[in-house]
């Protein structure tokens, strides 16, 4: 009993602590401030374009990985959760080595195009997408995995192609699944903060995301830090009431 | 058994089969499928307007038949022909995709989608195969209206009951418009109260259907119901074929005569003598068979008594031990430890008299003429 109350206060009680030591009185003009006001803009769409790219990229893997069967599909299914157990400094580190200015990719982008990745808000994406999409992967795969395969067989002799049952049946069967893998992947590309600060730098306005700029306001402003820390507190308890609705109704899909 | 083994049989089908022009515009099956280490060895034919009924226990091949007609299975050797089209041939390679077969499947438990309501789901097949949607829609309602259904169509699958759901998953496969049905233990899913409406309306239903229908059962009941021919399928081959009655009144495997309820002995013939593989002998009507024949007996024809029937006219008299007693609605049935065995239908009141008990010594008699005697099919069963 005791270890559990010990578990439960030391999880707890720091969150408690966050709440009661917010400025609240204060909290509307540090939150206007202008660089807490950039970094949650930049936050936010940045982890949504990486959600949409994730969903764009992922599923269809997720589909290959869960469907087909070729050689070589363990490593691979190995290698793509990879980024979920890999620090993500090491995942900044290796986009950098990829996508940097002299990196083996990145040389070429630079030479053939003049495009210039590290440091830019297009890194910042791409440093979300790398840590956050396998969690939305293992999501579908799973739920891919067990869904009846006989509905699809059934859209078979009924004149449905491939994309078709893809599209009109497989899809909204898993729909309770891909919600979930989405917000799952937004809310982690929300707190990215390792991968994006080696990819991307913290240029505030440029790629100074909420987290970056809470680390970084923890030295200069601590009511700003706690302030931001309360809207992504905020944040994530919105996903987990979100995600909790979407498994208390159990699959079933207006 | 190796492939070479099941090509012998499968070739003469094959000739016989094809020189049926009746055959040519229904549906010919003619092939080898494998499934892990299953292999199914089948030759049939399906005639236009005919309802083909293959019957067997559980793991016989049924399924993995309907597959294969329906394309989501390969044959590996062989051919499957649909209205004179090649749809699927191991030997050349052609191989019509599930999506591109005239095919309508009605699956065992329907596999009606979840997430679209009966109009959707009867419109996907129209819908898929190229039409609009208004006018899958238009198509749709028809065939909702058809089959009694117009007042579901807002409904999801979760909310039907299981008459209703059935009477969804058959105009979900005839909206696409199908040169063949396939229906798979079509009535399995339904409970006993609901069931004998179901399959009259089934069967009023299939009579309507232009194209051959291939129906998957291993109810007996349902198979002499709603069949015009029967096939019985028994570990991945086919053991008999014929007309329900026939079938009916002379079983060709153990299987088949439980399922219709008989007793089935095999023996050798000499004119009157048949004597049994199991042991025991009958004397049957002489009509000069000699040979390897089955012999087939209605539980209600052999007669119980306590002691050896001194005048009797019947010819077959034998010894035998009460197994087991079981109490079947308006007769008890009796399992008869004897040479050969039997199982008998009394009446609970001749239990009485009699006073029957497991392990009771009891005398068993059969007349002549209550033994239908006849030939095996091809070769020995199994």
């Amino acid at each position: 009993m005791a270890p559990a109350l010990i578990a439960v206060a030391f999880l707890i009680l720091p969150l408690a602590g966050l709440v009661f030591r917010a400025p609240w009185g204060r909290l509307g003009p540090v939150l206007s401030g202008s660089d807490a006001t950039q970094a949650l803009e930049l936050s936010l769409w940045t982890a949504t374009a990486a959600t949409l790219i994730s969903l764009v990229i992922g599923v269809p893997l997720a589909w290959l990985l869960a469907r087909v069967s070729f050689p070589g599909q363990r490593v691979l299914r190995a290698l793509v959760t990879l980024p979920l157990v890999l620090p993500p400094v090491v995942g900044g580190v290796a986009l950098l080595l990829a996508f940097g200015r002299t990196g083996f990719l990145g040389r070429y982008l630079d030479l053939w195009f003049g495009l210039t990745i590290p440091f830019t808000p297009v890194a910042v994406v791409m440093a979300e997408t790398f840590v956050a999409m396998p969690f939305l992967i293992i999501t579908v795969e799973g739920a891919l995995r067990s869904a009846d395969q006989g509905f699809e067989e059934a859209a078979a002799t009924l004149g449905a192609r491939r994309m078709t049952i893809f599209r009109r049946v497989t899809v909204p069967l898993i729909a309770p699944s891909l919600g979930a893998g989405a917000v799952l992947c937004w809310a982690r590309a929300l707190g990215e903060f390792g991968a994006t600060i080696t990819f991307a730098g913290s240029f505030p306005g440029r790629t100074e995301t909420m987290p970056i700029a809470v680390y970084y306001a923890l030295e200069t402003d601590p009511d700003a830090a706690i302030a931001l820390s309360l809207v992504l507190l905020f944040v994530s308890v919105v996903v987990l009431v979100s995600l909790r609705d979407r498994w208390l109704r159990g699959g079933s899909v207006p | 058994m190796t492939p070479g083994d099941g090509d012998g049989p499968v070739v003469d089908a094959r000739q016989s089969l094809l020189a049926d022009a009746e055959a040519r515009r229904g549906l010919v099956v003619d092939a080898e499928v494998r499934r892990g280490d299953f292999t199914l060895t089948v030759g049939l034919a399906a005639a236009p307007g005919q309802v083909l009924g293959v019957l067997g226990p559980n793991g016989a091949g049924k399924s993995t038949l309907l597959s294969a007609v329906a394309g989501l299975t390969p044959v590996a050797a062989g051919r499957i022909l649909l209205a004179g089209q090649v749809m699927d041939d191991a030997g050349s390679g052609a191989f019509v995709e599930a999506s591109g077969r005239p095919v309508g499947f009605v699956f065992q438990n329907y596999r009606l989608f979840p997430h679209l309501t009966v109009a959707d789901n009867v419109a996907f097949s129209p819908r898929a195969r190229g039409m609009g949607k208004r006018a899958a829609r238009a198509a749709a309602g028809r065939w909702l209206g058809r089959l009694g259904l117009a007042g579901l169509a807002g409904r999801k699958p979760g909310e039907l009951s299981g008459g209703q759901a059935q009477r969804v998953a058959l105009a979900r496969a005839l909206a696409g418009q199908p040169e063949l049905l396939l229906l798979d233990e079509p009535l399995s899913a339904l409970d006993a109260g609901t069931r004998l409406d179901v399959q009259a309306e089934l069967k009023r239903h299939l009579a309507e259907f232009a194209g051959p229908c291939l129906l998957v059962t291993h109810d007996p009941l349902e198979a002499l119901v709603l069949a015009d021919r029967l096939l019985v399928l028994e570990s991945g081959r086919i053991v008999q074929e014929g007309t329900p009655a026939h079938i009916a009144r002379q079983p060709g495997t153990d299987y088949v005569a439980k399922l219709v309820g008989l007793n089935l002995y095999a023996g050798r013939a000499d004119g009157s003598q048949v004597k049994l593989t199991g042991g025991g002998a009958f004397v049957v009507p002489d009509r000069g068979q000699h040979g390897d024949v089955l012999v087939a007996v209605r539980p209600s024809a052999v007669v119980v008594s306590s002691q050896r029937p001194l005048a009797t006219s019947a010819r077959n008299a034998w010894p035998a031990r009460v197994a087991g007693l079981t109490l079947l609605s308006d007769r008890v049935r009796l399992d008869l430890e004897g040479q050969p065995p039997a199982v008998v239908d009394v009446t609970p009141a001749a239990v009485a008299e009699l006073s029957l008990d497991p392990g009771s010594q009891v005398w068993l008699t059969v007349k002549a003429t209550d033994l239908e005697v006849y030939a095996p099919a091809d070769g020995p069963p199994g």
